[in-house]
């Protein structure tokens, strides 16, 4: 379920006539900008940015980008962007990185649908003229390369059929993998990356009946190199994703500073999809609200924003 | 019918690619059965000499006639498929029939725009609830699979922009996988697999010129020793030359079926997009136009449709 709340009915010309005067003049006011795009969805912010565009002749974005700064112009910048757009914004973000950040990636080819990956890689190629995985693979190396390619050009079955002999099998492969550490990555990379999402959870089942525990808790090593902690993200995400973004919240808000890319990141992709069950899966294991966490770490507009975006009544 | 030129009819009706139904009906059609003797005992190697005197059709021509009657019939229902059902199927069969067809699953991720590749994707879920990675990843062992497996899983960038300085780098690094190939095999190795099933068509198109300018030679041509490779470097970028290939093998005498049925899928899928350019090439490379050749080896109403699919353009 989603956290964000926005009204049935709105104008796009009012809402970037207000805009526009939010911005025009000395200062902005920041207020009205997280009163007026914290409350509206993709669909009405895209209108928003044409009838901006139409009326004023002008980018909202750039505008935007211009006048605001800091983890609150991130946020917004991410914020307005329509959702495949974002997601390659944030993956060419991620590649970039010297030290490529690889779980961005893995969670977008993870959680996202077939065919919303898909539509991740078309608006990556309209903005950087490259394929993602033509960027993706001349970034990486080794064993992590092939992982990550193979995740992003996926194009799961999505349907409901279940082979459950062939889960008996891929469960002990997998369980061989993990024990021997030594991990036959292809073999592991192969149905990780191939198989249809519910043919993986009658393999992890399979696994967790076999083996007592599972999957996730199995993968749990603190010497884990980067290689093996990449294929716990993908198999956290791929078993159970709420749970996944609950700990990368709580990750994010526990290091000291809070890590902001994470923490808007989630938020900002989330709020229209399922944040409000991510938000009780984190009170369940923290006894606090998210809000309250995100409050106590946050600060001004940033803190604001992020609130707004948590479902909070103006 | 015991005049030989009838005899000479009805082999050719029963040779070559499909079968000339006309002169069946009318030659078969009208024989006696006395006549009809005479055409066993002349047909050997269709017929032999039973131990209780009597003349038996030969099980494997049969069988073989049981394909060339079928031809027609699999190209028309080839023909008025969904391209996407079209490519999806004949991945499927390229997987059941093993390592000497994969180069037909090269051929429909290499020479299909992204777009329809995707729809092949797509067909292929529906048709068999499973996705194509996951069965070529899981039915392909060996060397060529890990290239296999990125070439269906590809959605290249299909605009124009190319980086010189990067094709020119990936250039040297082709060309050193290649003259490397005797310590590791260019098929496995990660370097060219990413280059080859990650890059957009032009990029690659830079990448082949600059190719050209350090070996002196054309990467399909330092590649006459790795099949699958020279397949996937010739159908990206050049698939004209590699279906205009295809077909003249499937032309040719004596080969098995699966070359054979190379005639109908390269006329089948590309009769709507690069015809013209793929019988250019034909005459240019072999001296002859397609047409004719089909004419001089085809039969009956599967030589017919064929013709006019060729002919469209």
């Amino acid at each position: 379920m989603a956290t964000l709340v926005s009204p049935p009915n709105f104008s796009a010309n009012e809402d970037a006539e207000a805009l526009r005067n939010s911005v025009k003049g000395w200062g902005t006011n920041e207020k009205a900008i997280i009163s007026i795009l914290g409350h509206r969805n993709a669909c009405q912010r895209k209108e928003i940015r044409a009838a901006y565009e139409q009326l004023y002749q002008e980018d909202l974005i750039k505008r935007l980008e211009s006048e605001l700064s800091g983890d609150f112009e991130r946020a917004v910048y991410r914020w307005i962007l329509d959702p495949a757009d974002r997601d390659a914004v944030l993956a060419n973000v991620a590649i970039k990185k010297s030290n490529t950040d690889y779980n961005v990636i893995i969670e977008m080819s993870c959680v996202h649908s077939p065919e919303e990956l898909l539509a991740v890689r078309r608006a990556y190629q309209l903005r950087y003229k490259h394929s993602l995985e033509e960027d993706l693979a001349a970034h990486t190396t080794g064993d992590m390369r092939k992982l990550l390619v193979a995740l992003v050009t996926a194009y799961r079955y999505d349907g409901n059929q279940i082979n459950a002999k062939l889960a008996n099998s891929e469960a002990a492969i997998v369980h061989d993998a993990i024990k021997d550490k030594a991990f036959n990555h292809e073999e592991i990379i192969r149905i990780l990356s191939t198989r249809s999402k519910t043919q993986l959870m009658a393999t992890f089942n399979k696994y967790r009946d076999d083996q007592g525990i599972s999957i996730s808790k199995a993968l749990l090593d603190e010497e884990a190199n980067d290689f093996q902690k990449a294929l716990h993200t993908a198999i956290r995400c791929l078993n159970d994703p709420k749970k996944y973004f609950e700990k990368v919240l709580r990750n994010a808000i526990k290091r000291l500073g809070s890590d902001e890319d994470a923490l808007t990141r989630v938020i900002v992709t989330r709020a229209e999809r399922d944040l409000r069950d991510i938000k009780e899966v984190y009170y369940k294991k923290n006894s606090v609200p998210l809000e309250q966490a995100v409050a106590k770490d946050t600060s001004g507009d940033y803190k604001a924003f992020l609130l707004t975006l948590l479902g909070k009544e103006d | 019918m015991a005049l030989t030129d009838e005899l000479k009819t009805l082999n050719n009706a029963f040779s070559g690619l499909g079968v000339d139904e006309k002169s069946l009906i009318s030659i078969l059609g009208n024989s006696h059965p006395e006549e009809r003797k005479c055409f066993r005992k002349g047909t050997p190697h269709l017929f032999k000499e039973d131990e209780r005197l009597f003349e038996r059709w030969n099980d494997d021509r049969v069988r073989l006639l049981k394909h060339e009657f079928m031809r027609f019939k699999n190209a028309v229902v080839l023909w008025a498929m969904h391209p996407w059902e079209r490519d999806a199927r004949l991945v499927k069969e390229a997987l059941k029939k093993g390592p000497e067809v994969y180069g037909v699953i090269v051929e429909i991720a290499c020479t299909r725009s992204s777009e329809e590749l995707l729809g092949a994707r797509k067909a292929y879920h529906s048709l068999f609830d499973h996705s194509i990675e996951e069965d070529v990843a899981y039915h392909i062992d060996g060397p060529e699979k890990k290239l296999l497996v990125a070439l269906v899983s590809a959605y290249r960038y299909e605009g124009a922009k190319v980086k010189d300085d990067t094709a020119k780098s990936e250039a040297q690094t082709l060309s050193h996988a290649i003259k490397n190939a005797d310590k590791t095999n260019p098929i496995e190795d990660d370097e060219v697999i990413r280059i080859l099933s990650t890059r957009s068509k032009a990029h690659l198109r830079e990448v082949y010129k600059h190719y050209k300018e350090i070996s002196g030679q054309n990467i399909d041509e330092d590649l006459d020793v790795a099949l699958r490779l020279k397949e996937t470097v010739q159908c990206l970028c050049t698939p004209q030359t590699y279906f205009s290939k295809v077909l003249e093998l499937a032309l040719r005498n004596d080969v098995d079926k699966n070359t054979k049925k190379g005639l109908t899928r390269v006329i089948v899928t590309r009769a709507d997009t690069d015809m013209k350019e793929i019988k250019e090439d034909y005459e240019n490379q072999y001296g002859v136009s397609l047409s004719n050749k089909i004419e001089e080896t085809a039969n009956g109403n599967y030589k017919d449709f064929l013709l006019t699919l060729v002919a469209r353009t």
